[in-house]
Order: structure tokens, then sequence, then C-alpha cells
């Protein structure tokens, strides 16, 4: 399978091509971009055959040699690879297209596809590494394409600002991995993913087992930065300033499950130390409870689903702190499909209608049918409406807590359940039902965007099937390695999970179709939580005061020492220096060059007498040559 | 033997060259200059000639003196008058307080 080193390689060409071309290229540039994604995807598929049929392939070469000590970089491919590769080829395919119609009167139409073809590039190339540190280059430049694209509208500050927060926030989750990555270098001596196995961890485990255990803890920092996990989850959902196919594309379905992956690529790591698990566990279930507590107030459409794919990649972790791999990776792919395409769909209702904001929207659907249609089968998949396949991604993730005996986290992840039901039904009532409340000329979108959203949904349906009990959790056998693995299906947890689902959507329908007062009743009886949803826990105020606050007073505090000991320090030598040569010059002007001009002075007075001798008048000097020889005549007469 | 004395001849001389003199001082024309100074030769010639006459024993000597003077006069008249020409073909003029390249 050594041809798997083309799949990042094609975007990287478009990227290449684009940049340089794009102002001759234009609209041609989408097409490279296509073309390139396209091309990876199906180099992807059939890598993804090759080890659908058990091939598992790692290749690397030296990339660089300190001492005795060789870096090798190269790929690896198992079928968390194959799954990753899947997600990101066909979402990301489907979403350049989709971009074609959305971004198709931006003036920087062309950049645009070069970004995301670049991104592309690097996410494959993450996906595919087979050594920490080279998964962390990738890392980096997934994240700087993130900012690259958030920060695409840059004329605008906040689209600008929001670039930044979210790369310095990233930024100090990745300053946490990278130290995460060199404590495992110095505890284990090895940073390739294949030498991670149980029988290694345990032998190293012996000398330094807590070293271990905090590197994998530093670890999960990187992946709650990227994964916006809670203390650094702010990030995101300014991060929806950027077009809404990057929000898709990036801070949906593949980047930020970036996170996810790298935990369970870690996964021997991490499920060898009971106390990282629990870190990863007890940020995931926080992470997932908080964000779907914001999204219930939210009235920005691409906010509401910002704190959704928080709330949902805090599932994930939550299931993977809980030992549930193959139902965090479950859930990180039909995640990707159906979030995908509510983003989509929230852009194709962006495009038609030219608002974000919920209170203004309503009683889209006879307006937009392929848009509504779609957009309420990822609704329901989300919600984990079965047989969609977020019910099922759901569910197992449920299961796993049940069965680990956490019951805290098993009732509060229930409960996040039933609230991302209510407000993504809350969002769908106040968009696509009911009456208008604004006049807006809402059109549906033009085929480029609505065909792949139909693709999306396709898959959004169906791609719970393989991990479903009808083809006997197939896929989480496949994610394990080939081993089959024993699910124990509860029905008590299906009937909660089903119940909370229900409840929410029903909820969610009465409450803002038919009964829109009790929202507002509610909001005034339980106030506190209504502020508290409201504001996101103030944690954005709280980082302004606790860290941003104080950081810009001691930066000023430095700026000022800056300013007034080594500004003044090198002004005040400066100045000496100017004042020295002022002496210097009063020197050389008056005493150096005084001699040379006096002399010269000299010269010139004594020069303007003896030249009156020399009139240049023929007369005058035979009249003193005349005198001269009388004076003589005289002096010889006269002796 | 000699019916005009030698005084005269003297005189006759200190008249000619004080006139020469007087006209190469005061004359402005380069011309008039080389005329006084031509004159001025004219009456050393006559003083050659005549002390030659009256006082030396072979009168020859003084009489060849006043030829090689003659053509000294007529080369020095010829370069002069040359210089004027080239000056005046070039500065249109032959005022000779006009005539100062050589000075500072």
């Amino acid at each position: 399978m050594a041809y798997a080193y083309l799949i990042p390689f094609f975007p990287l060409l478009a990227f290449a091509v684009i940049i340089f071309n794009g102002k001759k290229l234009q609209y041609k540039s989408a097409g490279i971009a296509i073309g390139g994604s396209l091309l990876s995807a199906a180099v992807s598929t059939l890598v993804i055959f090759e080890t659908l049929r058990g091939g598992t392939y790692s290749h690397s070469f030296e990339w660089l040699r300190v001492g005795t000590f060789s870096l090798n970089f190269g790929i690896l491919i198992d079928p968390l690879t194959a799954m990753m590769l899947f997600v990101v080829t066909y979402v990301g395919s489907l979403i350049f297209i989709y971009s074609v119609g959305y971004m198709h009167e931006d003036p920087r139409f062309s950049r645009f596809f070069a970004y995301l073809s670049l991104f592309m590039a690097s996410m494959l190339g993450l996906v595919l590494s087979s050594h920490y540190i080279q998964l962390f280059i990738f890392w980096e430049l997934v994240g700087l394409c993130s900012y690259l694209l958030i920060g695409f509208w840059f004329e605008k500050t906040s689209a600008a600002k929001a670039g930044m927060k979210a790369f310095i926030t990233t930024k100090i989750g990745d300053v946490g991995f990278l130290i995460g990555i060199l404590l495992l270098f110095a505890c284990a001596g090895t940073l390739q993913f294949k030498d991670f196995t149980p029988e290694f961890l345990s032998a190293k485990a012996q000398t330094g087992g807590a070293l271990l255990a905090l590197a994998a803890i530093l670890i999960f920092a990187g992946a709650c930065g990227k994964s916006a996990q809670f203390p650094l989850h702010v990030w995101l959902p300014d991060a929806m300033e950027g077009p809404t196919p990057v929000s898709a594309l990036i801070h949906a379905a593949t980047m930020v499950a970036a996170g996810v992956y790298l935990v369970a690529r870690s996964f021997v790591l991490f499920s060898h130390f009971p106390q990282a698990l629990a870190v990863v566990a007890v940020i995931g279930t926080i992470t997932a409870f908080m964000a779907a507590f914001i999204a219930l107030t939210a009235t920005d459409i691409k906010k509401v689903l910002a704190y959704s794919t928080i709330s949902q990649l805090g599932y994930m972790m939550a299931a993977l702190g809980l030992g549930g791999f193959s139902a965090g990776t479950f859930h990180l792919m039909t995640h990707a499909f159906f979030k995908a395409l509510l983003f989509l769909g929230a852009g194709s209702v962006i495009h038609g209608t030219q608002t974000q904001d919920l209170r203004e929207m309503g009683g889209l659907f006879p307006r937009m049918k392929i848009t509504s249609l779609t957009f309420l089968v990822a609704a329901l998949a989300i919600s984990g409406v079965p047989p969609l396949s977020g019910f099922f991604s759901k569910d197992e993730i449920l299961l796993t807590a049940y069965e680990s005996g956490q019951n805290i986290i098993f009732f509060i992840l229930l409960a996040t359940s039933f609230m991302t039901a209510f407000y993504m039904f809350r969002l769908f009532v106040l968009a696509f039902l009911g009456k208008p409340r604004k006049k807006i000329h809402a059109h549906e979108s033009p085929a480029v965007m609505t065909v792949p959203l139909s693709i999306l949904a396709v898959f959004s349906a169906l791609i719970g099937i393989p991990g479903s009990p009808y083809l006997n959790h197939w896929f989480q056998g496949f994610i394990h390695g080939g081993h089959s693995q024993e699910i124990h299906i509860s029905l008590f947890v299906i009937k909660c999970s089903i119940a909370a689902a229900v409840s929410g959507i029903a909820l969610a329908v009465i409450f803002y179709r038919f009964f829109p007062k009790i929202p507002e009743f509610l909001a005034k009886v339980f106030k506190p939580l209504y502020l508290i949803s409201c504001n996101k826990f103030w944690l954005d105020e709280l980082y302004q005061w606790v860290l941003i606050r104080p950081f810009m007073k001691i930066s000023q505090l430095l700026f000022k020492f800056d300013e007034s000991i080594v500004d003044g320090a090198v002004n005040q030598s400066a100045f000496q220096t100017i004042n020295l040569s002022g002496i210097k010059n009063w020197f050389d002007q008056h005493i150096v060059d005084g001699a040379v001009n006096g002399v010269a002075r000299i010269t010139q007075q004594a020069s303007r007498i003896s030249r009156k001798f020399q009139t240049g008048l023929i007369q005058n000097y035979l009249l003193m040559l005349l005198l001269g020889l009388l004076f003589t005549m005289l002096i010889g007469f006269y002796r | 033997m000699n019916p005009i004395p030698l005084n005269h001849f003297v005189i006759f001389s200190l008249f000619l060259f004080s006139i020469g003199l007087y006209g190469a001082l005061t004359r402005r024309n380069v011309i008039g200059i080389l005329m006084g100074i031509e004159l001025m030769l004219n009456a050393a010639n006559i003083n050659l000639i005549a002390f030659s006459r009256y006082v030396s024993q072979s009168p020859e000597t003084g009489q060849i003196f006043a030829i090689f003077v003659i053509v000294l006069a007529a080369c020095a008249a010829a370069i002069g008058l040359a210089i004027v020409l080239a000056m005046y073909q070039n500065r249109k003029t032959v005022r000779a307080e006009d005539i100062h390249i050589l000075k500072w």
C-alpha cells in the first residue's frame, strides 16, 4: 500500500498550483481543488478496501538523524486510519463541491480553494502519520489552515480576532502536547505509534509510570485545544466567523475531531493509565453537558451548531475516557457526516436568507425544501432517533458509560442527549417551521449545493448501520483490528436513549411551534439558569478577567520597563554619542578644517596683494620697466 | 669734414626713442604699440650708425649691427603682427587691455 503516500500529495499539488496561479485560474481553481480531493478520495478508497480485507501497512524512512537517534517518518495504515481517510476525503470532497456554490461571489474565490486544499493535505498527512513528531507537524499545519480560514474575511475585525483567538487558544493546548511528546520520548525512548504496545508499556511503566501517565495527560491537553474541550473550548464558537463550508469541514467534521483521533491513536497509552483515562472522561463529560446547556439559548444558527459540535466532541472524549474505543471512534465518524450536513444546511439557509439570526428566520420549509428535508435528517440523526446513524453511535457511548458503572457520567450524558434533541429541534422549528418572523427573500440554493446535501443526508442516515446490531456490530470489530467485540445490548440504555431523544424533540416542538410563551415563562422562572446559559457560564469573561487582563497588565508593565529602562539605556547611549560627536564635529570644523582653511586664506590674502603686480596690461609692464631703468640710472648717476 | 656734429644725431635719436617709448606706453592699439617699438629700434639703429661713423675705427661694425637689428625688427614685427592677426580673428579686438587671456 505504498501508494498511500499519494493521498495527501494530490491536495498539496492542487494547493501549490492554485496559490501560484490564482489570478489566472479564477473559477478553474475550484475544479483543480475538487479534482485533487476526488483523486485522494479514490486512492483512499483503494486503501480502505485493502484494510477491509484485513491488511495493515506501515512504512517509514529516516527523516533526520541526531547522533545515534534517527527520526523516522512514514505512514501507518490501520482500521482507525482507514476510517479517518474515509471521513476526511468523502466529507471533504462533498464540502469542496458545496463551496463552489457558497463562495461563488467571493473576490478571493481561488485563495479559498487553495487554503481548503492545503487543509485537506495536512489533515490527510495527520491521519497517515506514523510518528508523534510527524503528527505534531501536521497538527500545527491544520491549525494554521484553521487560522487562515477563520480569518478568511479578515476585513471584518471580529473574524480577524476570532482567527487569532482560535490560534492562541489551541496553541496553549499544543504547548502541553509538545511537552507531552518530549516527556513520552524521555520515558519510552520511542515515538513510533506501532512501538506502543501494552507489553512495551508495562515494561516501561515499572520505572517511570507516573511520568508516562503525565505525558498522556499532557497529550490530552493538545487534544483539548484542538477538539475544543472544556477549559479551551472558547475558540470554537468564535471560529464560526469563517465561511460556513469551513465551519463544516474544519470546525465540525474533521479538524476538531483530530483531538479525538489523537486520543484514539494513543489509546493504548491512555488505557494503560486509569488516571489519564479518568481525566479524559471527566473533561469530556463536563464539556458535553456544558456546551449542550449553552446551545439551548444560542440564537445564532451557527453558534448553536458550534456548541453542539463541542458537546458531541465531549461525548466522544467521554466514551474514549470510559474505555469505549470503538464507541468514541464510531461516533466520530457518524458525527462527521451529520454535523457536516447540519453546517452545510445552515450555510444553505444563510446563503438563501442572508441572515444568521434564528429569531429572524421561520417558515423556510416551503421555500427551501431540499435544505429543510436534509436538515431534518441530520437533526434526527444527531438527536439519536433510530434507525439513523446518531442513534447507534450515541447509544453505544451511553452503553459504555452504563457498563463502566459510572452512574453520574451516564446520567449526565443522558441529560445531554435530551438537551441535544431539544436544542436541535428548537433550531429546526425556529428556522423552518411556523411563519416568517421577518420579511426575507428566501430561495433554494443551486444544485451544486443541494446535491452534496442530499448525498450527505444519505450517509447521515445510513452510516450507523455498520455499527448496529443488525450487522452484528461489524464496525466495532473492524476498528479493533478484526477482534470481534462482545457488545451486550442493554434494553434499559436503549429505552433511556430513545426516551431522551423523543422527549427532547417533542418538548422543543411543543414549546416553539405551538406555545412560544412557555420558553419565555421558563426563562423568567429559572432566570439564573437562563443567564448562565446565555452568558456561556461567563467563561469568556472569566478568562478576560483572570487571564487576559492580568496578562495585559504584565505586558504593559514589561512594556514600561522596556520603554524606560531598556530603551532608555539605548536612547541615552545614542544621545551621549550624539553629544560626543558634536564635540568632535566642532573640533573638526574649527581646528582641523580651520588649519587647512587658514592656510588657504593666508595664501589668498597674499595673492591679493601680489596679483596687483600682474595686471595683464602690457603697458603697465613696460612702464615699470622704464621706471626701473630710470631708477637704476639715477642710482648710477648719483653714485 | 663732418658737416653734422655727433650731438645732433644723438639728440635726434633721443627724440625718436622718446616718441617711440611714448607711443608704446600710451597706445591702446596693439599695432600702435608695435609701431612704437619699431621707432625705438630705429632710434637705436641711428645711434649705432652715428657712433660707428664718428667714434669707431672700422665703421662697418655699426652698420652690420644695424642690419642685424633691422632683420630682427622685421622678424619681431612679422611675429607680432601674426599674433595680432590671430588674436583679431579669435577675439575681434586689437586693444591691448582686452587681451588678457594669459592673466589669472
